[in-house]
């Protein structure tokens, strides 16, 4: 029972941070229709940005403020240099670049901070937490993973049901022509969704970093579990996304703790498969009729 | 007043509008009537921005318009309200008719604005927190023109707002058109297929045919021409 437990708390953390990944898929999809493939390797760069500035000696707290607000300028100029060419074009046109961007980051992270395995210095403290008087698998870096991640969702939720960006960021989203005609100006919200999505993927980068190796490749297999848990989640509902992370980490963590560790990746493609093939929508998508 | 003169739109080798020229006056209703294709949602769509105009200029309020971005022509003071009214079904009559205000107030004076829209239309009021989807097509069209008027603009621009109404619900909605011109701030563009009750509350009316501008009279003039009504209007 307590391997149930320790399993359970730990995909509760993996899943958060799919959840933050899948949440900067899920606001870039709703708002433009692509699927952003180098939403890990945006984060892992902002990331490796922060690795330097920590090397400077300045303390964990500035190089995390530095990472977030690099991510909220990539992902702006992103949209702008790369991604509005190809916004009216076919998707396939989007899907390549956003490939070739992949591919390009991961190869310029390569190049300026080199292949090999690092660590990354965790915010607090790694080793478990006592309860009564058995450690259990979850540390204060667990807690402070799910503590972010929800200060995340709550401030996305806030924006988007509260505020009238948000109220415009949605009619850009939803509307876009009925939008720019009642005055929203619909292509700089698109370049705001980016940046707000990259500094989404900029804070996972930061809470996967301390807990894998890190290398310029240590957000790929994080963005295909996320990319799973937007599916599971509808890919254009963020709260879908949420509930879809947390699937996605609890569902691996059984698979791992119980199967072993090296059918993770297997299951995660089970689970898409599974759901492209029962509910292709995903669990909390609009529905498809609405267009009016 | 609303002044275009030799507006031409083409999509490919197809040309919509064949160097149309027309005036609206100030605090007007003016009919935009004629068949399918004749250019009449380009004509709205060409003022508002949304496609772009090869030649010609749209002067409002002495200001041209053609080749200024859409959100600058809203800024202008031109509210369009495109065919089926397109509120945005996933948010709610309240949220629809904030959006239309946003630009332009702040909070206070958007309330205050929006108090106003639900006086015009008292369905709204009772429905301000459901989505839009649920509403009734009358509603829907309702909700479109009320999100329209929020900003306070002074050229309306509206295509078939009676498409698809019970005649009933058209003949309210006509009614409610007529009454806002009657304050002279609001100069009114309407577009319909629906021309007799277009012609029932425009005072002015254009006939295009094939993207041409085959006669402009007053409303009255042309409901009288029997040729004409048969040949273009259809009743």
């Amino acid at each position: 029972m307590r391997l149930f437990w320790n399993i359970t708390l730990g995909g509760v953390s993996e899943g958060l941070i799919f959840a933050s990944v899948a949440l900067g898929l899920v606001l870039i999809f709703r708002a433009t229709n692509i699927i952003n493939f180098a939403q890990g390797a945006m984060a892992m760069l902002t990331t490796f940005i922060a690795f330097s500035v920590l090397g400077k000696g300045v303390g964990y707290w500035p190089a995390f403020v530095v990472a977030l607000a690099c991510g909220l300028v990539l992902g702006g100029v992103v949209q702008l240099v790369l991604i509005r060419p190809v916004q009216n074009k076919p998707p396939l046109n989007a899907v390549i670049v956003t490939f070739g961007l992949l591919i390009l980051l991961e190869g310029l992270a390569g190049a300026i901070w080199g292949n090999s395995n690092r660590g990354f210095p965790a915010a607090f403290s790694q080793s478990g937490l006592v309860v009564g008087h058995t450690s259990i698998a979850f540390s204060h870096f667990d807690v402070f993973i799910v503590v972010a991640v929800l200060a995340l969702v709550v401030l996305v939720a806030l924006l988007f049901r509260f505020t009238t960006l948000g109220l415009r960021m949605r009619a850009a989203a939803f509307a876009p022509e009925a939008a720019r005609l009642l005055g929203v100006r619909v292509s700089w919200l698109l370049t705001l969704g980016w940046s707000f999505a990259a500094v989404a993927g900029a804070l996972a980068g930061l809470l996967v970093a301390p807990t894998s190796v890190f290398s310029p490749t240590f957000m790929d297999l994080i963005l295909v579990y996320a990319f799973t848990a937007a599916v599971i989640g509808g890919l254009d509902s963020p709260l879908g996304a949420v509930i879809g992370g947390l699937v996605t980490g609890l569902a691996l963590a059984y698979v791992g703790g119980y199967l072993g560790g090296a059918l993770e990746p297997i299951g995660a493609l089970v689970m898409l498969i599974v759901v492209l093939m029962i509910r292709p929508e995903g669990l909390f998508a609009r529905p498809t009729a609405r267009r009016v | 007043m609303l002044e275009i003169s030799e507006l031409s739109v083409s999509f490919g080798a197809v040309s919509a509008l064949k160097g149309v020229s027309l005036e609206a006056r100030q605090g007007s209703i003016t009919a935009v009537l004629g068949a399918n294709g004749a250019g009449k949602t380009t004509l709205l769509r060409a003022i508002s921005g949304l496609v772009k105009a090869q030649s010609g200029s749209v002067r409002f309020s002495d200001r041209e318009l053609v080749g200024l971005p859409v959100e600058r022509i809203v800024r202008a003071g031109v509210s369009h309200v495109p065919e089926g009214g397109s509120v945005i079904a996933e948010m709610t009559v309240a949220e629809n008719l904030q959006l239309g205000a946003v630009w332009r107030y702040g909070r206070r004076d958007r309330l205050r604005r929006i108090a106003e829209i639900y006086e015009i239309f008292p369905a709204l009021a009772t429905r301000a927190k459901q989505h839009a989807s649920t509403l009734s097509g009358g509603e829907r069209q309702m909700l479109a023109i009320g999100r329209a008027l929020v900003s306070r603009p002074s050229l309306l621009l509206l295509d078939e707002p009676s498409l698809g109404l019970a005649p009933l619900v058209t003949a309210g909605l006509m009614a409610v058109l007529a009454d806002l011109s009657k304050g002279g701030d609001i100069t009114t563009l309407l577009v319909e297929q629906n021309a007799r009750s277009a012609l029932s509350i425009a005072s002015w009316a254009v006939v295009l045919n094939l993207g041409s501008v085959v006669v402009s009279d007053t409303a009255a003039a042309i409901a009288d021409d029997a040729d004409l009504r048969h040949h273009f209007l259809g009743f």
